[in-house]
């Protein structure tokens, strides 16, 4: 199963990239713009042929879209104007961040899914219950982006608990405690935008669980209340957990690109809207391409742990 | 339950289009005016929002942007519903490989991030409305599309399809009179679905600054100029855009849902025939 779906990816990266080229093709954006930024206004007509002719800029867009992939699999990622240094450089300095802030929050979500999914099924109508599920239906109507705002009004200015901006604070070095006191808020907010959807599913599949056969069966042979939800009916109601976090990652994506543009994280995502915002082509269509692998490959990976952990489903189904 | 949960929503839907619709008609004040001698008011009987940095009032601010956000989430969820419900039907009349190979394209879409295209498409076409609709709409027929096909796989099976092949109906007939129609409940309940995810993809462009020009009202741009607003105090920038925002988004969930249940009801009684 796992070559087929790996088989599948390549179609779909390579459709994406396609796309992101013909797109450039198609819009009124002139590539010599995004290259040569305010000097595009100043540069004469022939400095400007001259450049297209040395960036390849004038061939069509598709031995373009070639020459990009060919320098591409030699490892030559092209250079991002924006940041002015090549895209590699700006991958291996904001990667890192992107990673520890998106685990970190991935964390925070699982934990908090099954321990309150868990707790509100099994004390279905309990006052936990009564706050956190209606709760969770009021967060999945506020976009990520809202919910980080709300967070830098209350913590950050309203109550001034927690810093709100950057992975230090102005002029202090880089340090543990620093960054650990810089991640709190974002990390929060990321978690907090998937918690309602991987919540309710916990909750819900343990409450189906809870009605099947071998749960009464085990509840019958006296066994006590909590063994029967963790070790019975909890183990059945996880595998469609792990199918939805594999299903979740492109939001999770979607997430990471507002908290960290709402926090000012210096993260790939956070590149992903600044190279939008300038036209910065080179690290545009080298970010979305990654991003695409990125989530391909995780669901993969989701799916793979699906078959694995459930005997049931056979392997090439 | 269902029942409820449809009123609920209809009601506040209503209650929020008539204040998009009405209040910038009956203030008879253009939201673009600014007036930088009342900017950043808190909330009071003149301002009962407040009014932004740029001194445009949130009351009717608030509305207008309510209304193109809303418009432009009509009119996504439309076009994805007719792309989607047409290559739902087309690939599962169809069958065979183009069905095969259809369905791989719904997955691939699927597994791309929205978003991310979006905000590609929308930088290369800079404040394009045009731009913002094909970005959302070209990634949210898939849902519409895979509902589509498997309601038609099961209907193509039924007696009457059977009785007008039979009485020598042509492919195309059958399709747009028998096949259609019975799957179009479940596409517009697909298509009302849909409307909060278009909401919050065109504010998200909006509020990344790729979408609309941030002079022009959505709840987007509003949020957007809220994010400034906040460090200097102005909490009411927030709350309000942000209320609306949520507001809409739950009541075309609740109706969503509503509608389902309801669609769905006479299928599982007729199952159980």
């Amino acid at each position: 199963m796992a070559r087929r779906r790996l088989l599948f990816a390549v179609p779909v990266v390579l459709a994406v990239s396609v796309g992101v080229f013909a797109a450039a093709a198609a819009s009124p954006f002139d590539p010599l713009a995004g290259y040569l930024g305010d000097r595009y206004l100043t540069a004469s007509q022939e400095a400007q042929a001259k450049l297209a002719e040395q960036l390849g800029t004038d061939r069509p867009w598709f031995e373009q879209y070639l020459s990009w992939l060919g320098h591409l699999v030699t490892g030559d990622l092209g250079t991002s104007r924006s940041f002015g240094q090549p895209v590699a450089d700006v991958l291996a300095e904001r990667l890192p961040w992107t990673l520890l802030l998106v685990a970190v929050s991935l964390v925070i979500a699982v934990v908090l899914a099954l321990g309150l999914g868990t707790w509100t099924a099994a004390r279905r109508g309990g006052w936990v219950d009564r706050l956190v599920t209606p709760g969770c239906l009021l967060l999945q109507g506020l976009p990520p982006f809202v919910v980080a705002l709300g967070a830098v009004a209350l913590f950050g200015i309203g109550l001034a608990w927690l810093p709100v901006a950057g992975l230090t604070d102005a002029g202090a070095d880089l340090s543990v405690g620093q960054v650990a006191r810089h991640l709190v808020l974002p990390a929060l907010v990321l978690a907090l935008s998937q918690l309602p959807w991987l919540l309710l599913n916990v909750r819900q599949s343990l409450l189906r669980a809870l009605t099947e056969d071998h749960v009464t069966g085990a509840r019958s042979r006296g066994l006590a209340e909590r063994t029967v939800v963790a070790r019975h009916a909890l183990p059945t109601a996880l595998l469609p957990f792990v199918t939805l976090l594999g299903a979740r990652l492109p939001e999770l994506v979607v997430g990471a690109v507002l908290v960290e543009e709402v926090f000012s994280w210096p993260g790939l995502a956070q590149a992903v809207v600044t190279s939008a915002t300038e036209l910065d082509f080179p690290l545009l269509a080298f970010l979305t391409l990654l991003t695409t692998v990125a989530v391909l490959v995780g669901s993969l990976i989701a799916d793979v742990a699906y078959v694995l952990l459930d005997p049931r489903v056979a392997a090439d189904g | 339950m269902g029942d409820r949960r449809l009123v609920v929503g209809v009601t506040v839907l209503a209650g929020l289009a008539a204040y998009a619709v009405l209040v910038p008609w009956v203030a008879g004040v253009d939201d673009r005016v600014t007036d930088f001698a009342a900017a950043r008011q808190a909330p009071s009987w003149a301002h009962l929002f407040g009014t932004d940095s740029a001194g445009r009032d949130l009351f009717v601010r608030t509305a207008a942007g309510l209304r193109v956000s809303l418009l432009i989430a009509a009119v996504c969820a439309v076009l994805s519903t007719v792309i989607g419900a047409l290559v739902g039907a087309l690939s599962a009349v169809a069958g065979g490989w183009v069905d095969r190979l259809t369905m791989r394209v719904v997955d691939g879409v699927n597994a791309v991030p929205h978003l991310l295209l979006g905000i590609v498409l929308v930088a290369l076409f800079r404040g394009s409305l045009v731009a913002i609709i094909a970005s959302i709409a070209l990634t949210h027929w898939t849902q519409v599309a895979r509902i589509v096909r498997s309601e038609v796989l099961s209907l193509r099976d039924r007696p009457h399809v059977d009785a007008a092949v039979l009485g020598g109906a042509t492919r195309w007939r059958v399709v747009h009179r028998h096949l259609l129609p019975a799957a179009l409940p479940q596409a517009l309940v697909a298509a009302v679905l849909l409307l909060p995810h278009a909401v919050w993809h065109e504010s998200t462009l909006s509020f990344l600054g790729l979408g609309l020009p941030p002079h022009r009202a959505s709840l987007g741009t509003l949020l957007e100029e809220a994010r400034s607003s906040l460090l200097l105090g102005g909490w009411w920038t927030l709350v309000f855009p942000a209320l609306g925002l949520v507001l809409a988004t739950l009541a075309v969930a609740a109706v969503g849902s509503g509608l389902r249940d309801r669609v769905a009801l006479p299928r599982r009684a007729e199952a159980t025939l």
